[in-house]
């Protein structure tokens, strides 16, 4: 049989891919259907399109490269971070960001912590409010108009892969995200209506203008704040 | 088919496969490399013994041993609840002025609010409370909403222009827009400056002053902590003392933000915080 299928090129391909479908079903399907993967809990919801656009600037920008969205479950990170990450918080994520390394700090619950005007200024320039910060500026986000015409295809493919974004939240798409990044540029009252706990305000402190800036501060400082995790208990068994 | 031969030199038996003439030895193992392989399958055996490991269709294999991260970490945050308990309960019973009265009690607070502070405040406020331009010094006898420990244990708790109900607010007017004309603003920044010793006061500036500023500031500049309202009279400026920038500020005034620390923060961490920030210069 060795020699059979070493000679045939064919038969080979077919019973490797056998094999290593085995070992993958194994592994993946469980997790689809293991009611302890995923943990249910109140207050998720897809990102706004100001968020979402703001996740792809901090996706393009490599953030994940020094900063992780992971906060694990031990008690040095718990006390310094707060809750330990719950999977169901980052299930609407593709690709998630959890990252492997911490150059920086972990962000998973950074929304809230800091004001809008020191994310600016941090981003424009890291040193001048933390002076012994090694983080590279990004000043130019805070003059680059976001280009956010696609948000909605975004918004759309993300609904592809089972975001459950709505046909309403496609269709308002850009209208949300300018209601979020200026309640006078369209219906604020609609926009939370549609994503719950979305903080809304001119986040770069530049009203002409929606930039870079707004969505990754507006990105930002919903990280984290979306559920309630006093609410959320281990079984007794911690599963 | 296979056809196994001895090789002459090295006395090893071939694999008796055969490429254009080019035949294989059937070298074995190093023992040392076998005997690690069983013993990393027998390794992984008991491994799935021990700990969580297979999973099945709606669930998984728990493990004898019933290791659960999340559980453990529940263990950990209780024990140390149980270690701190000596302190944090005269913490949470006693208001904070007695607190930081007790020497024993204050070693704690000093010690965990130092942590407290290099995490959550410094950012902003700077290791030390050495300030920044827009985020207050800690460190100096200029408070604008109040300096004792519970003034500042409340602004930790509520925060400034934050997102929380209680917070607290306050809204400097927009002065230019036609209100006052540039030179009724500069007159008035001269005069603003005038009041800790440099500008050049004038009767224009000073009625300005008097008219639109006095209510909230004081009549001489002493500052209103009921409204957050600076003093102005000590040198020590939030966003900047060239008259550029007080020009600039009752124009069109900046408003800073402090998150609340409700949530993030427990009520013993916060008279923690509010107990080391007393403790950096000013505290009153």
């Amino acid at each position: 049989m060795q020699e059979t299928l070493e000679k045939n090129l064919v038969l080979l391909s077919i019973v490797t891919l056998i094999t290593v479908a085995i070992g993958g079903l194994v592994q993946l399907v469980p997790l689809y259907t293991m009611e302890t993967t995923i943990e249910k809990v109140d207050g998720m919801r897809p990102y706004s399109p100001l968020e979402l656009a703001g996740r792809n600037i901090y996706v393009r920008e490599g953030c994940y490269v020094c900063h992780s969205q992971m906060i694990r479950p031990f008690r040095d990170e718990v006390e310094r971070y707060g809750h330990y990450s719950l999977a169901a918080e980052s299930m609407y994520d593709h690709p998630f960001q959890w990252s492997s390394k911490r150059t920086g700090p972990d962000l998973a619950r950074v929304g809230g912590k800091y004001s809008n005007d020191w994310h600016v200024a941090h981003m424009i320039d890291p040193r001048a409010v933390v002076p012994e910060s090694i983080m590279p500026g990004y000043p130019w986000m805070a003059d680059r108009p976001l280009g956010a015409e696609k948000i909605a295809g975004d918004m759309k493919t993300l609904q592809f892969i089972g975001v459950p974004y709505t046909d309403e939240q496609i269709e308002n798409a850009q209208a949300d995200l300018k209601a979020q990044a200026n309640p006078e540029m369209g219906d604020a009252d609609a926009m939370v209506a549609r994503y719950p706990k979305a903080v809304i305000g001119d986040f770069d402190g530049n009203p002409s203008m929606i930039t870079e800036m707004d969505a990754l501060v507006a990105y930002l400082q919903m990280l984290g704040t979306l559920v309630d995790t006093t609410s959320y208990k281990t079984s007794p068994d911690g599963r | 088919m296979a056809n196994i031969e001895r090789d002459e030199v090295s006395g090893t038996d071939t694999t008796g496969h055969e490429w254009d003439g080019i035949k294989e030895l059937n070298t074995p193992l190093p023992n040392w490399w076998l005997w690690t392989f069983y013993a990393t399958i027998l390794f992984s055996i008991v491994y799935w013994i021990l700990y969580p490991a297979w999973p099945t269709l709606s669930d998984y294999t728990k493990g004898v041993l019933g290791y659960s991260s999340r559980v453990n970490l529940t263990e950990d945050l209780e024990a140390r609840d149980k270690a701190r308990e000596s302190w944090t309960k005269q913490f949470a019973a006693l208001p904070i002025a007695d607190i930081a009265k007790d020497r024993k009690l204050l070693e704690f607070a000093m010690a965990g609010g130092k942590v407290i502070f290099a995490d959550n405040c410094a950012p902003c406020h700077g290791s030390q409370g050495s300030g920044a331009p827009g985020y207050p010094v800690l460190a100096d006898d200029d408070w604008n909403w109040g300096g004792s420990l519970e003034e500042i244990e409340t602004t930790i708790r509520f925060g400034i222009r934050s997102t929380h109900d209680d917070t607290r607010v306050s809204e400097m007017p927009v002065f230019s827009d036609d209100y006052l004309s540039p030179t009724q603003i500069a007159a008035v920044a001269d005069h603003v400056l005038s009041l800790s010793g440099s500008g050049s006061a004038s009767a224009a500036g000073a009625e300005v002053y008097a008219e639109e500023c006095a209510a909230c500031h004081g009549e001489n500049g002493e500052g209103g902590r009921d409204f957050g309202a600076p003093r102005l009279t000590d040198g020590i400026w939030l966003y900047g003392g060239t008259k550029e920038a007080l020009v600039a500020q009752i124009g069109n005034p900046k408003h800073g933000v402090m998150p609340h620390w409700e949530d993030r923060l427990s009520d013993v961490e916060r008279k923690q915080a509010a107990i080391y920030v007393h403790s950096l210069g000013g505290g009153e």
